[in-house]
Order: structure tokens, then sequence, then C-alpha cells
């Protein structure tokens, strides 16, 4: 576990600080697995991990593997387990994780090659809970109108930017990578607790399956990393409350 | 090592008593078996509880019990009551405070006959 040095107020402005950076590198044509390497890199405060990784990338060591797309935050390419907590490097700070710093791919997902781990099932579990609006009705010659508090009610799960944070976090999914994992959940929830929506029960009886909803243990690890600040483990409770009372609460008006 | 916070910790403790009530479980079977062979060789057996070093055993049994059962109200009112995942945090320091306080109550109780000098109800 690394010791975090905080960097001071004064120092963020102005100052470079020498990073000591560990990454767990997997390079399985070089038969390497899971070993740390170090590096010693000059940076700022004020760059985020992503910069970090970057510099390393450019100037040491081009070997070294990871996922980036956006770089803001919005694509959610680049979760990673930065200091023991699933972060996006896009989004934390170097004055937010001290001097020394330690990164791994996220655990839960086979990983591929240093940072990189494979999304594959991760996406598989997702489409499985039927991610988009199921309504077969004739469609009004209007939208489908919803009120204030009938959009409010789902509107959490639509932060998701399936970066699978949430996922690597969570013990259950270390335990059992069969089950569909909170980000899943998140995902049907967005649409059982829809007004327009018509497959709540198609859903709810997929979650209720064995793999499904009663695998989540309420240990939190997933709200806590939610890069989108969504409360993972209410909306999860949400969707276990709706499979014992038969229907969700999705407000009437 | 996955650095999680307290929801984490909550979860792992209460799988760790849970274990630990359930192997005393097999103890008291064991000792309620003993009933069959007449109420001298139940009393004299139940003696062990008295023994010192049994009875410092014994807190960890009520530490586990308390922990497990009041955390088991909190996860209730997380899976039945709709703000309880929100409020799971404060819930669970409340669940520590009780489980110490309990447990400062009752260690009291359990340990005051060793350090009378009397642990057992044969030496009065």
């Amino acid at each position: 576990m690394a010791t975090a040095t905080r960097v001071t107020e004064a120092d963020r402005d102005t100052q470079t600080v020498t990073l000591t950076v560990r990454i767990k590198r997997t390079q399985p044509d070089e038969g390497i697995v899971g070993k740390w390497q170090e590096f010693r890199v000059e940076a700022s405060p004020l760059d985020r991990f992503l910069d970090v990784l970057n510099k390393i990338k450019w100037t040491q060591d081009g070997t070294l593997t990871y996922r980036r797309s956006c770089a803001h935050g919005v694509c959610g390419s680049d979760a990673m387990r930065i200091n023991g907590h699933n972060r996006l490097a896009c989004k934390i700070l170097v004055a937010d994780l001290g001097t020394k710093i330690s990164a791994e791919p996220m655990l839960g997902y086979p990983v591929i090659r240093d940072l990189v781990v494979d999304m594959d099932p991760f996406f598989a579990k997702y489409e499985k809970i039927k991610p988009y609006l199921i309504n077969d009705e004739p469609p009004p010659a209007t939208e489908r109108l919803q009120s204030p508090a009938q959009r409010e009610r789902y509107d959490q799960g639509t932060k998701c930017i399936l970066c699978g944070a949430c996922t690597g976090s969570c013990p259950s999914v270390w335990a059992n990578r069969e089950w569909v994992g909170p980000h899943s959940i998140v995902n049907a929830h967005r649409f059982i607790f829809d007004s327009r929506d018509r497959g709540a029960s198609e859903r709810l009886q997929i979650l209720a399956d064995r793999t499904g909803v009663w695998r989540c243990r309420t240990i939190f690890n997933c709200a806590e990393v939610c890069p989108r600040g969504i409360p993972v483990t209410e909306l999860i409770e949400d969707v276990k409350r709706a499979i014992v009372y038969g229907s969700p609460d999705v407000p009437t008006d | 090592m996955y650095r999680g916070q307290s929801g984490m910790w909550a979860w792992l403790l209460h799988r760790v008593t849970g274990v630990a009530i359930l192997l005393f479980l097999l103890v008291h079977i064991v000792d309620i078996t003993i009933l069959g062979f007449g109420p001298t060789v139940y009393n004299n057996a139940l003696l062990v509880f008295s023994l010192p070093f049994v009875r410092v055993v014994s807190l960890g049994l009520i530490a586990a019990v308390l922990y497990h059962s009041f955390n088991g109200v909190r996860i209730t009112l997380i899976d039945f009551w709709p703000k309880g995942a929100k409020y799971q945090q404060p819930m669970w320091i409340g669940v520590l405070l009780l489980t110490i306080v309990g447990f400062l109550a009752m260690g009291y109780y359990i340990m005051l006959p060793v350090f009378q000098g009397c642990p057992n109800h044969l030496c009065g």
C-alpha cells in the first residue's frame, strides 16, 4: 500500500514534484505477469494521473499499455486501480494522490496487457439486461411525455459511462465472475424505473435469477468509486425491492 | 489488496463473525448433548465455561454475536427502508457503538468473577 505524501497548497500552482510511480506490468509476449515496475516522473500537482502515464509512455517506456480516449472523464476508458482504489486516470489529480502512486489493472477482469483489461464479459452482461427502451405500444402523436418526477426517478442511472470501476471494486464480482455486476443493474434500473418503458417485468425476471441482484451484499465499494457519483448500491436496492414487491415504484404522474 | 471503504469492512466483519458464531454453535451442540448424561455430568462439564481462559474466549463470542446481530439489523434496513442505503455509514457507526456498549456491559459481568478470585459457582 503506497503511503501518500500530501502536496501542499503552496506547491499546487508553482512547483513540480518528483513522483515515484509503481505500475503493475503484464506483458504476455514477454512472459511478464503482474510484475511491479517503478518509474520516476516529474509532474505538476495539477497534472492528472493520465498525464503522468502519458509522460512515462512517451519519454521512458513506450511499451506501457493503457486505454484512454476522451481524457475528460466522459468515455470511461481509463478506469484502473490507482493507490488501491478504482479511479478514472483522467479525473484524478496528482495533488490528490501524493508523491508515491501505484497503478494496477482493475480486479475482477482478465488482464490483457499492463493496465488494459478485457471488457468483453462486462459488455456481455450489460447486454443481458436489455439496456434499451422496450415499448411496443403505438407511438403517440407527440413524444412519450413524462412528468419531472417520472424523469427524476431514473435520473441517476442515466449518468453511467460504463467505465467498469464499480464492477471491478465489487467483492461479489471477484468471487463470482458469472454475476451480472453493479453496472448491469444500474443500467437495468435506468429502464425499469422509466415510466415509458414496458420491459420492467422482463428485466426483473433476469435479475431475480441466481446470477442477478441477490449476489449484491451491500458492500458499497461500487458507490464509492463511481466517477459519476451514482449511488450504485441505492439503485441495486431499488431493484431488489421491485423484485420483492412485484413491480417498480414508478411515479404515475 | 483493494482499499475499500467502511461498507467493505462492515461486510467482511459480518462474514467473519458469522463463521465464528457458527463454530460456537458446534460447541454449543456438544455441551447441550451432554445433558443426556444426567444433571451431574452436565453441571460438571459446564464448569469449563467458568475457566478464566474460556471466559476470555467468551468475550470474543459476545463481541461477535453483538456485532453480527446489530449489523444484521443495519443490513435489513438497507434492504427494506428506501433511505437505508443512503444512511448505511452512520448506521454502521451506530452498530459499532452499540456493539462496544453492549460488549463492555456484558464483558464486565463475564470477567467479574475472575477478578474476584472466584471463577465458578463452586468456590463460593
